[in-house]
């Protein structure tokens, strides 16, 4: 049924109809509407959880590391400072091959204090071995947090579902939320392929020495191969219950583009407009969405841009030192493909800073003027300041 | 798309009465998008929010710039906000208020309505005597002066999303939708003018 629903609200739902058994969590603003409705919802048995409030979210991941251990499914939420507490643990969860899901809403890292929108807090952990998405509507957040769980548990793999602070996680709209009835077909309850189990005591994640070790490491990157896979087939088993389906990724008119945006989270729904207004004129700009960042799709980025001269990366997150971190992967992935598109990298929208369409059409503007990347990353919108620490 | 911004102060209602209108809004068939200004709230301080709707899909995800429409919950806020800012030409200022406070030549180029929704609160026993909440009667003044939302679905809106007296914030928003006052654009001599 059609609702208005807040974006935070949203996960809940989905959290709700996907049953899990275990949830625990520290609040952190702007992720605190997520759990605290689901606190309410196992409060008056609406949904039966057991809900563990813990004192940080180190330990929050540790309670679910425990939870899922046991074969039960489990969920918990967080946001920047809270996730980079729950570091540890991340690796911890997916080399342990725990199907924890987790929603964390984009939110910067401090200092300076900043509660705003900004992706490098999830992206900082791109190498714990969780699969990671990205969402642009609040129907994208609700779907793709059910489908978590079902991805999840098919790869024993930790899933993070991200959604942007306040532009997602605060915002109402319009959420088509699907019966109980229907999700139950799409997931079924949850069959552990191994779990603690006192009538068949074993041990896990003892001494792994290093004739073992790497092995039980490529076993996982077997594992994100099989993802890029399963979610083909995850997403057209949603599409038949559900009848939604996103991708790993999303070409907008890319067949006839010379310039093709690549963008991610909230920032593609508004590159879609700025899409349309500018192909009225006759521009020839297409954009690509990324949802799966984790595995990343390199093979669907080479296919889909292969037609392209140029490739615009907006990046709401930095590497410092290096470049925008979604600008680095489609480097990456295209770099051994022959005759790929030059690829040109823009910072935008850092710590919340809002990305308009007059945004999005001056970084179109600048990719169509220059011939050749000058930089790795160009920063947009950046005021002049006097004075900056290190400089002489 | 219409943007209507919504300027209160922390624990008058603001960012409820956008969902509200969201709610509304989408009973009678609109797409819409509502949020509050992406900062700290603190009782008492100066609050925006706001609400999108459309008969098509929203795409654009950005604040509101330009709004077509402003409600100003408080109108000690006009001392120190500029409310127009932005404020496309021909726009709605809804005020509460008993009597029109003095304002800029600027504001000329806008429509102006009136609606005590204090005095309607208060007397539907909304809130406190010192702290009466008065985003339900700002949504009937608003819907009578835009012809819309229905207030049908402001009261299903109400009905099914406020817990505490909704039956009295009916009550009080069909109120203000009987008695929000039209002005004529009259030009008053406050010489601090601040045009954007």
């Amino acid at each position: 049924m059609k609702q208005v629903v807040e974006g935070s609200h949203a996960v809940a739902e989905a959290v709700r109809l996907a049953r899990a058994q275990v949830i625990s969590a520290y609040p952190i603003t702007p992720q605190t509407h997520i759990v605290e409705r689901l606190s309410e919802y196992c409060a008056d048995s609406t949904l039966a959880a057991r809900f563990l409030r813990v004192e940080s979210e180190h330990s929050a991941l540790a309670a679910l590391i425990g939870a899922a251990s046991c074969g039960v499914r489990t969920f918990t939420a967080t946001s920047s400072q809270g996730l980079a507490l729950m570091h540890e643990l991340l690796h911890w969860a997916s080399a342990a091959r725990l199907p924890i899901v987790m929603a964390n809403v984009n939110r910067a890292m401090a200092p300076g204090w900043n509660i705003w929108a900004d992706q490098t807090d999830s992206l900082a952990q791109r190498d714990t071995g969780w699969i990671q998405l990205y969402c642009e509507h609040s129907q994208e957040v609700l779907d793709t947090a059910i489908q978590a769980f079902r991805l999840g548990e098919w790869l024993n793999l930790p899933v993070m579902v991200n959604l942007d602070a306040f532009f997602l996680s605060h915002t109402y709209e319009v959420v088509d939320l699907p019966k109980q009835n229907v999700v139950d077909r799409f997931l079924p309850p949850y069959q552990p392929r191994f779990q603690l189990d006192t009538k068949d005591p074993c041990a896990f994640n003892q001494l792994a020495p290093p004739n073992i070790y790497m092995e039980m490491r490529h076993n996982i990157q077997t594992a994100m191969d099989d993802a890029l896979t399963f979610f083909g087939q995850m997403e057209n088993e949603f599409k038949n219950t559900i009848g939604r389906g996103y991708g790993p990724v999303e070409a907008i008119e890319c067949e006839d583009a010379e310039i093709i945006m690549v963008t991610s989270g909230t920032i593609t729904s508004t590159s879609r407009q700025v899409l349309s207004e500018l192909r009225k004129k006759g521009e020839k700009i297409g954009l690509l969405k990324i949802k799966l960042f984790r595995p990343f799709p390199v093979k669907a980025m080479r296919e889909l841009t292969a037609s392209a001269r140029k490739i615009a990366v907006i990046d709401r997150n930095f590497s410092f030192g290096a470049s925008g971190i979604f600008a680095q992967e489609v480097r990456a992935a295209l770099c051994n493909h022959p005759g790929h598109p030059m690829v040109f990298g823009y910072v935008a929208g850092l710590g919340g800073r809002d990305v308009t369409t007059a945004v999005i059409e001056e970084i179109y503007r600048l990719t169509k003027e220059s011939d050749l990347p000058q930089q790795e990353s160009i920063w947009v919108g950046l005021h002049e300041v006097e004075h900056a620490v290190g400089q002489s | 798309m219409v943007e209507i911004r919504f300027h209160g102060r922390g624990g008058q209602g603001t960012v409820v009465a956008t969902i509200l209108l969201a709610k509304a809004f989408f009973r009678d068939g609109y797409y819409v998008q509502s949020f509050p200004l992406f900062g700290v709230e603190r009782r008492g301080a100066p609050v925006e929010a706001y609400l999108r709707f459309d008969r098509e899909e929203i795409l654009i995800r950005t604040n509101v710039y330009t709004p077509d429409h402003v409600v100003v919950l408080d109108k000690t806020l006009l001392d120190s906000t500029d409310v127009t800012l932005g404020l496309k030409t021909g726009g709605w200022i809804l005020i509460n208020g008993a009597e029109l406070p003095a304002y800029p030549n600027s504001w000329s180029p806008y429509k102006l309505a009136l609606v005590d929704a204090t005095h309607i609160a208060l007397n539907t026993g909304l809130g406190t005597r010192t702290h009466p909440i008065v985003n339900t009667p700002m949504l009937g003044g608003l819907a009578q002066v835009l012809g819309m939302p229905s207030m049908e679905a402001i009261a299903k809106a109400i009905q099914s999303e406020v817990p505490s007296k909704p039956k009295a914030n009916i009550k009080a928003a069909k109120m203000a939708y009987e008695q929000v006052r039209v002005l004529e654009p009259v030009k008053h001599s406050k010489s601090a003018s601040k045009r954007t």
